[in-house]
């Protein structure tokens, strides 16, 4: 169980978020490599030479890629503490249903709307905030989506909070306005330290949106 | 009433996937045949978000996604594991699956599309197609499983079976031999397993409906 963890990750990335999240919960003790994408490491290369992309966690000396199989990982090696998923079958395949409507939903049309404009950028948010709603539906009354503490789909989800921010501005809309609930439960989410210390602050995020849109010529 | 159902069309892989899973473990199911352009109130009211075949129901519960359900089987089931046992290893296996089910998707759009759109899906299948051969496969291993199937195998079903019949349909030649051995190789190995070879769709039937449908997408608006 126990060995050497490594994470090559890049602060703003919400999949890396989520590794670092699941490793925080668990209190495991990691070296933290920060990769520069534009000039990305001969291990980063070596390690996820399929993808060349982070987060790739490193345990014993064998990569794992994917954020969510890392999740699942994390959980499955050291599962004598703070399950991130449930033990029944049947909960499992809902959680799994939800942080996999997250990876297709929630990136997407939050990257289509800081990166359009005009009718594009329209389109793009009410399905961001329909799908939102959806997620909203699903928590109902929890606390949390894991129920009376953080599980798969909040790890999933709760790294995007920490680019809402930026989705707004760009935007020129309230989240909070639309999803208060979910909203609440991201603020309960922050209250956690595993949380806390793995989200980037909302106005570096911002900043970060607003390079890129200058590096792609994003007005 | 049986406890296990599966809404599925014989024309998706995706709910083979579900068949052979079913099958290898030796569950039994009552099948039932979704037309998807007129999708039953069963199944709107079973997959409400997506509105997707295949859905396994068990017990009167619905589970959807494809790879999700086989995730379920395995874990209700455990016998004949698809999956490997240690957490390593299921993270890679788990990884290709994840792989396949992203990148498989560029298949069906090689039928769907002509002329610049076409080229570029064939462009994509085939990068697919080179990534597994250099990094999926391993030399003398009869299938990703090792020497029997398992959940990874049938995540590549759509090269193994569905890609041959769509090459035909869209007039273009890309999984070759000579280019792809490892691959051909395994493809042969995947589709002489029984349960696998007893349960696919019939050939002609399948070519006829995607001649079918690519001229319906194909044709010319109409105002």
């Amino acid at each position: 169980m126990e060995g050497a963890v490594v994470l090559l990750d890049f602060w703003p990335s919400m999949f890396g978020m989520r590794t670092r999240i699941a490793l925080a919960e668990k209190g495991i003790k990691y070296e933290y490599r920060e990769e520069d994408l534009r000039n990305k490491s001969d291990l980063l290369l070596q390690m996820n030479p399929v993808h060349k992309k982070i987060p790739v966690l490193i345990h014993n000396g064998k990569p794992v890629c994917e954020s969510l199989i890392q999740v699942q990982y994390i959980d499955e090696v050291w599962n004598d503490r703070a399950p991130l998923l449930p033990s029944d079958p049947y909960k499992r395949a809902i959680a799994r249903f939800w942080a996999d409507f997250v990876d297709k939903k929630i990136y997407d049309l939050g990257s289509k709307v800081w990166k359009t404009k005009g009718e594009e950028q329209e389109t793009a948010k009410k399905e961001f905030i329909e799908s939102l709603k959806l997620l909203e539906g699903e928590l109902g009354d929890k606390a949390y989506f894991g129920g009376e503490n953080l599980g798969f789909v909040d790890v999933a989800l709760i790294p995007f909070y920490s680019w809402f921010y930026a989705y707004e501005k760009c935007g020129n809309f309230s989240i909070e306005a639309e999803c208060p609930k979910l909203i609440a439960w991201a603020k309960r989410c922050m209250q956690k330290e595993s949380v806390a210390k793995s989200l980037p602050d909302k106005e570096k995020v911002y900043e970060f949106v607003l390079h890129l849109k200058k590096v792609y010529g994003i007005e | 009433m049986a406890a296990v159902k599966l809404l599925g069309t014989w024309r998706s892989p995706y709910c083979f996937k579900v068949i052979w899973a079913l099958k290898l473990k030796g569950i039994p199911y009552e099948y039932i045949e979704e037309d998807v352009f007129d999708k039953s109130p069963l199944l709107l009211q079973y997959n409400q978000i997506h509105k997707k075949v295949p859905v396994l129901v068990h017990d009167g519960k619905p589970i959807c996604e494809s790879t999700i359900i086989l995730l379920y089987i395995e874990e209700t089931w455990p016998q004949n594991p698809l999956l490997p046992i240690d957490p390593y290893e299921r993270a890679v296996a788990l990884f290709w699956i994840k792989y396949a089910d992203d990148k498989t998707q560029s298949i069906p759009k090689i039928y769907r599309t002509t002329g610049e759109e076409q080229e570029q899906a064939v462009k994509e299948c085939s990068e697919m197609l080179e990534t597994v051969e250099q990094h999926g496969l391993i030399e003398g291993k009869k299938f990703f499983g090792g020497d029997e199937i398992n959940m990874v195998d049938i995540a590549f079903c759509m090269v193994a079976h569905w890609l041959g019949v769509l090459e035909e349909v869209a007039g273009i030649k890309m999984f070759e031999p000579h280019k792809f051995p490892k691959l051909h190789s395994w493809a042969q190995n995947f589709k002489s397993v029984p349960v696998i070879k007893e349960n696919l769709p019939d050939d002609e039937r399948m070519f006829a409906w995607l001649k079918h449908r690519r001229e319906m997408l194909l044709a010319p608006k109409s105002n």
